[in-house]
């Protein structure tokens, strides 16, 4: 038991400061790596407990791709030579009152939720045809997801697909003048397409294109 | 006294696993170039040592004894951080892979996510790398490199998920035992032919090394770096590579099966036809090195999303509803 608080310490430790250090690196790329290192320890603290499946999911996903675009993103705006002068500039102090009140808000939704959890643990029916203590956390999910919450399923994977189309033609336009290669095209060019014989005249030359 | 003994059976059994992947990464950088050279009708390194066999610990002391030049205008800390992420996750994916059914470092139960979930990281140290250099050269070959990786995890991800219909567990050792009777590679052998090639996009080898292509960048993000920071890319690329070569050996090859189940071939060990199967697909690695000329980035977007994508795709809608119709799913 001492070695699992030793290891459950070390990760929320650095979590908690990584999760600050995001906010008050001064350089933007920093705060992103930051990020990374937060959501890497908050998945060593998911694999703790026993949701490994969650936990190397949270990696593949955020860490393996979201982050990246994060960092594509930062790198590409060139927002680390800014050094953040918005946030020690007056204009600052305006957004600190906002700020508060959404950190409120989501504090107070915090403890509702976990607080409803903890006093009443049947607020949820869990489904019981499993034996949670006999499986591993992987096949349980693995044995509900496609079939008791195929619904709940399929919803969230249209509500992504609908996102990512609405970024799509948001952002799509088309421009002009951009050469692109067709394999087709290429491919089924004859010999008579290409290539004409002609008599040219002498002191003349020849026009080949109109 | 007892959280010691753990701790040090542990540490021995990390070092008898690292050391050999170690010497086997400079093993195999002499197999590349070999083959890279019998192809050109060269020798290659040949010189130091038995059939020029101890080349790679010639170049690493080389390295160790030069210079580590970190540009003055760079970002330090991650310039530093760089060569150290690409080392060490191309080292601790190792941790998972079975050598035999019982020869292996952590048997989890999530084994090929976390060898998924280890390979899309190793994108950052290239993205760490190029833009520390600050530098044109290494960023451009960072940001190639960063959207490379990510496309083709994409494919890898969907072709994983197809072995794994036909086995129903995320355990690596169950993948092998999966296929005592008939390697993967030969039902689905179409995705063994796209993982192959994801996985030269996803180590940056040729003909898809562009974070790297010299006619164009230099060096890519490895410009800048120099000594034992540039060896550590260097080894790093080559420890990802050895990864991928066992993650396909073990997901179509059979992993340390033998490849007939009779007198002669079950005196050899697990570990060695483990070891032949991730050299013959590093073979093949090295060959196509030597062979297929670089492609042009968009040429290598557009295969990696409009084709594989699709194609892995549609084999892993083909594969769940034969496993279905024919009632061959695994049901445990």
């Amino acid at each position: 038991m001492i070695a699992h608080s030793i290891f459950f310490y070390t990760f929320s430790i650095i979590a908690i400061v990584s999760a600050i250090m995001v906010t008050a690196s001064k350089n933007t790329v920093h705060s992103v790596f930051f990020l990374i290192l937060d959501f890497i320890s908050i998945s060593c603290l998911f694999i703790m407990i026993g949701a490994e499946f969650l936990g190397m999911i949270m990696l593949i996903v955020y860490v393996g791709a979201v982050a990246v675009l994060f960092l594509f993103v930062v790198m590409m705006l060139n927002v680390a030579q800014q050094k953040n002068q918005w946030f020690s500039s007056e204009e600052s102090s305006k957004h600190i009152p906002v700020g508060l009140i959404i950190s409120t808000l989501i504090f107070v939704e915090l403890i509702i939720v976990v607080g409803g959890w903890k006093y009443k643990p049947d607020l949820f029916d869990i489904n019981n045809s499993l034996e949670l203590s006999k499986v591993s956390n992987t096949h349980s999910l693995g044995q509900v997801l496609y079939t008791d919450y195929i619904h709940i399923f399929q919803i969230s994977g249209m509500i992504l697909l609908v996102a990512m189309i609405g970024a799509i033609v948001l952002t799509f336009r088309k421009r002009e003048g951009v050469k692109t290669q067709s394999y087709i095209k290429q491919i089924s060019r004859e010999r008579s397409d290409g290539v004409s014989v002609l008599k040219v005249d002498s002191n003349k030359g020849v026009k080949i294109d109109d | 006294m007892e959280y010691l003994s753990i701790f040090l059976d542990q540490v021995y059994k990390i070092l008898f696993l690292l050391i050999p992947v170690l010497v086997s990464v400079a093993m195999v950088v002499w197999l590349d170039r070999r083959v890279w050279a019998f192809v050109q009708k060269r020798q290659g390194p040949n010189v130091v040592g038995p059939f020029g066999l101890l080349q790679t610990i010639a170049d690493a002391l080389k390295y160790i004894f030069k210079e580590i030049i970190i540009p003055s205008s760079s970002n330090k800390v991650i310039f530093i951080l760089a060569p150290i992420v690409t080392m060490t996750l191309a080292l601790i994916a190792w941790a998972v892979i079975p050598f035999s059914a019982t020869q292996v470092l952590a048997d989890i139960n999530v084994g090929i996510l976390y060898l998924f979930a280890v390979s899309s990281l190793g994108v950052y140290g290239i993205i760490m790398g190029g833009w520390a250099s600050n530098s044109k050269y290494p960023f451009l070959g960072a940001i190639r490199s960063a959207a490379q990786m990510v496309s083709y995890e994409v494919s890898i991800g969907v072709i994983i998920i197809n072995v794994l219909l036909c086995v129903g567990s995320l355990n690596l050792n169950d993948i092998v035992i999966a296929q005592q009777n008939l390697w993967f590679v030969l039902p689905l052998f179409p995705m063994f032919v796209i993982f192959f090639i994801s996985a030269l996009a996803e180590t940056n080898r040729p003909p898809f090394d562009l974070p790297e292509a010299e006619a164009e960048l230099v060096a890519g993000y490895q410009t800048e770096y120099s000594g034992m920071m540039y060896a550590m890319f260097w080894l790093g690329e080559y420890a990802n590579i050895l990864l991928m070569c066992a993650m396909g050996a073990i997901l179509f090859l059979g992993g340390w099966l033998s490849p007939l189940e009779i007198y002669p071939f079950t005196l050899v060990p697990g570990p060695i036809w483990l070891i032949l199967k991730i050299l013959l697909l590093f073979f093949l690695f090295a060959i196509v090195k030597a062979i297929v000329p670089r492609y042009r980035y968009d040429q290598l977007m557009k295969l990696g999303w409009k084709v594989f994508l699709p194609l892995s795709l549609i084999w892993v809608v083909f594969t769940a509803s034969y496993l279905f119709y024919f009632k061959l799913l695994p049901v445990n």
